[in-house]
């Protein structure tokens, strides 16, 4: 046990602008950045395709290819092409965090109930309404589901960041391992899941919040069957 | 008031839904579209609010071309039911029903203010307004669908089988709830079913469809039952057409015979001095009926033993001899088990007896006097 | 081009390897997932355990894991078996839930008419309540395979071995044509592991496709 918090446990690791708080800053910097920058190409795409219902082939086979590239090929790419820098990192992070925001946005929207879209049109709503108003809000727990998703992979991954020059958690794990110094690499592990399960926590409660307790599933009296 | 002008509507594939529609729904009245599936009703309904645009032909709504209005705004003006209520399950049963008029521009305090009246207008209580569709029964999703569909006291109301996905329970409260609330409100409304017993009990006028969506007829409910325009007509009003046309003859010049009738709370004695012909009607203080008793269910039971709501028979049908038809009297006869129907009055007081055979005397009569056609 | 072809022998041993150390993982998890989440869908207890430790399970970094595995299991830094039992534990801990899901929305109907016939309860799983369950449990498989495969190469940056190394090595080499072979060759292995994974699903399921 010792191998895992000699390191972690040490009060000079927690200090500096090497120390754990730096680190956090700069690895809840990536992380959001990449999310942000993931919201806005994926959920406008998925929303759009879900609420017109055309291209969903298209942007499903888009979103399977893009889960199965692999990360680490993105940011050593990138890095060769537009070198060192932010960019790397934040693009493959990027394109690893559209497929679920795209495809939650996507099936959420989609799956919206025919006659509940139907009648919101039939009293007058015109589809920019629809879609803010009626679609969005009942597609809540998937939009949100795929945000989560691609949140807790993007915290899991920004790891990847120290190995090219970055900062965040994964300079410890980097670092460490050049070292041979393993508590320190363990070190690192150990935060990236302390955050990702973090990260995790408050996401479960901020999704409370953004989702209508009319969508929540009925609680019938006689409690939960089977 | 709405106005279709040789309207026909070809789908991308080719299907011809409604074919050269010619037909003027009267207003302030339940106008019926009914017809075998997939006949064009809906397609037809549809066709007013540009959900679907006609392929050829017009539309008029106020003698306007519905194509010359921008339709999300020519739909806030047209109330809209559909069949499973279509509520938006994430707001609750207040909001739904304020959804029209936030559209609109009022504000929401006001548009809440306004739902709340309506959800009484429509028999939900208040304390329903908190809660979500999703915690509402079908029947009460449905009431609240038609709140919702009122909600800018638009004069023009399409209902696309509103009533259909209830049990036969429930939907007849819904239709003597559309009806109640049609005497008050004085709508236009555009009612499509496929059930043809709804359409002549709530169309002041029908328009049957035959498959293709050509109109076979349209008519008053009672020229449909005894002048079918063809076979196709003839068929799909039904075989007991006959005896759903009495629906329409008012029973003025039926006679009401006596009544042999005991009080809860008299005795077995009483009762059994008083039969007629074996039969007596119970009624309780304010002298409604309450059911039946006979010679055979009072025989073994003592002289003095009280008569109480155990030993009552259930009783048949009630006549109102103010509001009634010919129908619900011969009805009233037919299934009371004395073959008695028992009559009241517009307060549900009993006034007396009905037979079979006076209903069908009162029948013959106005044959003669060309009431009904021969 | 030619850099491939002059590598053919290196590329084909990445490619044993990166599928070994993706696949083995998913034919371990599902065979230790099926009596978990028959267990999940029996039992209310078993359920609200398995489903909150595998919720957790697969909240934490998979690079996390296999850096931490070796302090907790005593194994060496760079064995592979940290990676097979990393993802192993990922595959688990999605499939457990679904194949939980699966058995439980099977209709109850079935499950009453199969055991009126004289299906004895092990005989009936095998026989009726996974068979019904298999297309989710394939969807499940197919989830897990992709992201293994695209993990796997996330262990190179720590010095595991498949496709991941034409990554490393083209970075340190500067070499484009190394790291977009690798990719391409992750994509294709992807696929073709999709395509493998919806034909057994097929060929396991023909019932699914006659008409209705
Ligand atoms: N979008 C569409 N594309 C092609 N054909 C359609 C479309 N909508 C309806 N139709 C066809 O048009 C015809 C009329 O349909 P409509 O929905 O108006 O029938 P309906 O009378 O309302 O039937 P029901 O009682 O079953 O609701 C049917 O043959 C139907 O299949
Ligand atoms: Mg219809």
């Amino acid at each position: 046990m010792n191998l895992l918090t000699s390191w972690l446990f040490d009060p000079a690791n927690w200090s500096g602008s090497t120390g754990v708080p730096a680190r956090l800053v700069e690895h809840l910097w990536y992380t959001a950045l990449a999310l942000v920058i993931a919201v806005v190409i994926g959920f406008p795409l998925g929303a759009m395709v879900g609420h017109t219902k055309r291209g969903g082939f298209v942007l499903v086979g888009a979103a399977n290819v893009l889960r199965a590239l692999p990360t680490v090929g993105v940011l050593t790419l990138v890095v060769l092409l537009a070198g060192i820098g932010l960019i790397p990192p934040i693009a493959a992070l990027t394109l690893l965090a559209i497929p679920p925001i795209m495809a939650g946005a996507y099936a959420g929207i989609g799956a919206v109930e025919p006659v509940v879209v139907d009648a919101a049109r039939g009293v007058g709503m015109t589809e920019r309404e629809i879609l803010f108003q009626v679609e969005i809000p009942n597609a809540m727990p998937l939009i949100f589901g795929g945000v989560r998703s691609a949140a807790l992979q993007v915290v899991a991954t920004a790891t990847i960041a120290a190995y090219v020059g970055l900062g965040g958690f994964g300079r410890y794990v980097f670092d460490g391992l050049a070292l041979h110094d393993y508590p320190q690499m363990a070190g690192g592990a150990i935060l990236v899941a302390v955050l990702a399960v973090l990260v995790e926590l408050v996401l479960t409660g901020v999704q409370r919040l953004v989702v209508s307790p009319g969508l929540r599933p009925v609680r019938t009296s006689g409690g939960i069957q089977r | 008031m709405i106005e279709f002008q040789a309207v026909t509507k070809r789908f991308d594939d080719g299907t011809v839904a409604v074919d050269e529609l010619n037909l003027t729904v009267d207003p302030g009245r339940i106008t019926v579209f009914v017809g075998p599936s997939g006949c064009g009703k809906t397609t037809s309904l549809r066709m007013i609010n540009r959900m679907i645009d006609a392929t050829s032909g017009a539309i008029l709504v106020d003698g306007k071309d519905v194509r010359q209005s921008d339709p999300p705004l020519l739909r806030r003006g047209i109330g809209y039911v559909i069949q499973q209520a279509g509520l938006f399950p994430h707001r609750t049963v207040l909001d739904n029903v304020a959804t029209v008029p936030v559209l609109a521009g009022w504000s929401r305090a006001k548009a809440r203010k306004r739902a709340a009246e309506l959800l009484e207008t429509v028999g939900l209580p208040a304390t329903m307004a908190g809660r979500y569709p999703a915690q509402l029964s079908g029947g009460q999703q449905q009431r609240v669908g038609v709140a919702r569909a009122l909600a800018v006291d638009p004069p023009v109301l399409l209902m696309d089988e509103p009533f259909s996905a209830v049990d036969p329970v429930v939907r007849e409260d819904l239709q003597n709830e559309l009806l109640r609330l049609q005497g008050e409100l004085d709508k236009t409304i555009v009612f499509v079913t496929h059930d043809i017993d709804e359409a002549i009990k709530l169309g002041d006028k029908v328009a049957v469809f035959r498959t293709g969506g050509i109109l076979a007829q349209y008519d008053k409910p009672s020229e449909l039952l005894a002048r079918p325009a063809d076979d196709f007509v003839s068929n799909f009003v039904g075989r007991d057409r006959g005896y759903r046309a009495l629906g329409f003859l008012t029973a003025s010049g039926l006679t009401v015979g006596e009544i042999a009738s005991v009080q809860l709370g008299d005795t077995a004695g009483d009762a059994r001095r008083k039969l007629s012909d074996g039969w007596i009607v119970v009624v309780d203080e304010r002298r409604h009926p309450c059911g039946w008793l006979s010679a055979d269910r009072l025989s073994g039971v003592d002289e003095n033993a009280t008569v109480d709501a155990d030993l009552v028979m259930s009783g048949g049908s009630l006549y109102d001899t103010e509001h009634g038809s010919l129908r619900s009297a011969l009805d009233s006869a037919l299934s009371s088990p004395s073959a008695h129907g028992v009559a009241v009055n517009g307060g549900g007081e009993l006034v007396g007896s009905i037979t079979a055979d006076e209903v069908l005397r009162a029948l013959a009569a106005a044959r003669t006097s060309g009431e009904v056609p021969q | 081009m030619t850099w491939v072809f002059d590598h053919l022998g290196l590329l084909g041993d990445l490619t044993v390897t990166h599928v070994y150390l993706s696949v083995l993982p998913v034919v371990i998890g599902l065979i230790i997932a099926i009596p978990l989440g028959w267990a999940a869908s029996r039992w209310r207890p078993a359920r609200a355990i398995l489903l909150t430790v595998s919720g957790l399970l697969y909240t934490i970094p998979s690079l996390a894991l296999i850096v931490i595995l070796p302090a907790l299991i005593s194994t060496k830094t760079l064995d592979p078996v940290n990676v097979i039992i990393t993802l192993t534990v990922y595959t688990i801990a999605l499939l457990v839930r679904s194949i939980a899901d699966a058995l439980s929305s099977v209709p109850p109907t079935i499950v009453a008419a199969a055991t009126a016939i004289g299906y004895r309860p092990l005989k009936r799983f095998v026989g009726v309540e996974f068979p019904l369950a298999i297309p989710v449990v394939v969807a499940g498989l197919r989830v897990a395979m992709v992201s293994n495969i695209s993990l796997v190469s996330v262990g190179a940056l720590i010095g595991i071995a498949g496709y991941g190394q034409l990554f490393t090595n083209g970075f340190q080499l500067q070499f484009v044509t190394e790291i977009v072979t690798g990719i391409v060759a992750t994509l294709v292995l992807a696929l073709i592991a999709d395509l493998v994974l919806q034909l057994i699903g097929r060929l396991v399921t023909p019932w699914t496709r006659v008409g209705r």
